[in-house]
């Protein structure tokens, strides 16, 4: 079973990160849970969700202890961060994962250079780059992303470019 | 085929699958994909949406149109049911069928738009003046929500009465992967005899709640009362989870049941024998089964709820004369919070029976 927080501000994809995580596990054969947080959340405010991942039924869709972690800004990082689950792992962009230097367990992910020239699309670069640590496979991912822009198909291509850069930069700088 | 579904849109389309071609209704946090999704998927099957000017006025709609036979809904969340009330008594006195969905948040008044279970008492004790009842069912995934949708209509339609779907703001916002019942054809139901459609060949047929004769009324609130003891007998569900053995179990509906079950799983892993008991229906309450594992070797009960004390007093009932006087205790959160599976398994460790929700 793999339980997921996605954490950020309203407007970087963190609600439609969670929802491909969903997907994917989906096309995969997985049982899935995504729960999204509701209110009075807007562009720039915080926005986070969970996803539950389970060959079994799933139990709780509200996670406690995640054993994966996407934080896009710092407070989802502060607020997240300590609920973390023993081996679990948390992807952070680079830009502000200073302060977590040397810890084994935290990802620094180079967001905007491998973004390239489709700056939104930092959430599915963070799914490719978190794939193998949420037990996905590349051809539901990339399925994911089709479901999601299925109604944008001129921006299919871009992001799925970048859900590959995200996955080859993983395969290099980060150990399973 | 199983696709990745909002609650709130899996309510919606299982209640087209099951015929309901009428909706109503007015917007309100945290149930608004139902209504929105009805707007454009009702005109597509030929039906009628409306978007009331409040929610009295869809209820009164939803009297109207059930009245006249067609299989109709509203939801609403908290305050927007409490509105509804007068025109829920109506229905039932009138004998109309139709179906209910409330997607709880957090009260009392305007109180908060967060996932809340406070509405139990409102939902199964006749939110509404008079003597009454209507099935409440309480789904706790987005399947299972689909699911008793779709059965809600055909069980309103049997007992000419509303059905209530009881659900939260977590299963309306959240997604799972669900199918959605075969659909039918509202065309191919028997005809409803007693309907007001305006094409009976001149005879007419009265739909109302009057009975100024105390005599009439009498035998009217015996043939409703009837229906609900016939409810009690046929339409009653529960679940239980690891119960044969279990010294302790939680009893909990609708998704705080499922953050029960993982509990239940982290307590087992411990060595306590922890098992979890789910009302499906509310109303009917499944008092026998909860007397069954009390008359078993149940030691202790505890109510997990998201609401003051509202579920415990309906486990108390059903464990009032088990011979073996197990403790009850209860485990809430309220206001908009909700417990995570390991606060319950930190609370059943601690072994405290707690007779008020407040620490």
């Amino acid at each position: 079973m793999k339980q997921i927080i996605v954490g950020g501000f309203g407007g970087q994809g963190v609600i439609s990160l969670g929802l491909m995580f969903a997907y994917a596990a989906m096309k995969d054969n997985l049982n899935t849970s995504f729960l999204p947080s509701y209110g009075p959340e807007m562009r720039g405010g915080t926005a986070n969700c969970s996803v539950v991942i389970s060959d079994r039924e799933v139990a709780s869709p509200v996670i406690s202890r995640p054993d994966l972690l996407v934080a896009f800004n710092t407070p989802s990082m502060a607020k997240f961060l300590p609920l973390m689950a023993e081996n679990g792992t948390a992807f952070v962009s680079e830009e502000f994962a200073e302060p977590y230097k040397g810890r084994a367990d935290v990802v620094a992910v180079p967001l905007h250079a491998l973004c390239g020239e489709n700056p939104k699309g930092q959430n599915i670069v963070t799914l490719g780059a978190a794939l193998a640590h949420a037990g996905l496979s590349m051809g539901a991912a990339e399925e994911a992303v089709r479901q999601v822009f299925k109604n944008k198909p001129q921006f299919l291509d871009a992001n799925l470019r970048c859900l590959h850069a995200g996955a080859e930069w993983a395969k290099k700088a980060v150990r399973a | 085929m199983k696709e990745l579904r909002k609650g709130n849109e899996a309510v919606a389309e299982a209640a087209i699958a099951a015929g309901c071609r009428c909706f109503f209704g007015y917007p309100i946090t945290p149930q608004n994909e139902i209504p929105e999704y009805m707007s454009w998927r009702l005109k597509e099957v030929g039906g009628h949406f409306v978007q009331a000017e409040s929610e009295v006025s869809a209820i009164n709609m939803v009297y109207g149109a059930g009245g006249a036979g067609v299989r109709a809904m509203t939801s609403s969340s908290s305050p927007g049911v409490s509105l509804k009330q007068e025109g829920i008594s109506y229905i039932a006195g009138a004998e109309v069928p139709c179906v209910i969905v409330n997607m709880m948040r957090a009260g009392p008044g305007l109180g908060g738009i967060q996932p809340s279970q406070s509405d139990y008492f409102q939902a199964t004790k006749g939110g509404g003046h008079g003597d009454y009842h209507m099935l409440v069912y309480a789904p706790a995934s987005v399947q299972e929500a689909a699911d008793l949708t779709y059965k809600a209509f055909f069980r309103a339609d049997y007992y000419r009465s509303p059905v209530m779907i009881l659900g939260d703001g977590m299963l309306g916002q959240m997604m799972e992967p669900a199918e959605i019942p075969q659909a039918i054809d509202p065309a191919t139901l028997p005809k409803k005899e007693w309907a007001a459609c305006g094409h009976n060949g001149g005879t007419q047929r009265v739909i109302n709640s009057i009975f100024m004769n105390p005599d009439d009324l009498e035998a009217h609130n015996a043939h409703l009362t009837r229906k609900y003891e016939e409810m009690a007998k046929c339409d009653v569900m529960s679940e239980s989870y690891r119960t044969e053995d279990a010294d302790v179990v939680l009893v909990a509906y609708g998704i705080v049941a499922r953050i029960c079950k993982a509990a239940v799983d982290m307590l087992r892993e411990q060595g306590i024998k922890a098992g979890l008991f789910r009302p499906i229906t509310l109303f009917p309450f499944p008092y026998d089964a909860i007397r069954k594992l009390g008359d078993g070797g149940v030691k202790k009960f505890v109510s997990v709820e998201l609401s003051c004390g509202q579920l415990i007093e309906d486990v108390k009932i059903g464990l009032y004369d088990s011979k073996n006087r197990p403790q009850v205790g209860i485990f809430a959160r309220v206001g908009g919070n909700v417990m995570k599976p390991e606060d319950i398994a930190e609370h059943i460790k601690n072994g405290e029976v707690r007779s008020s929700w407040i620490k």
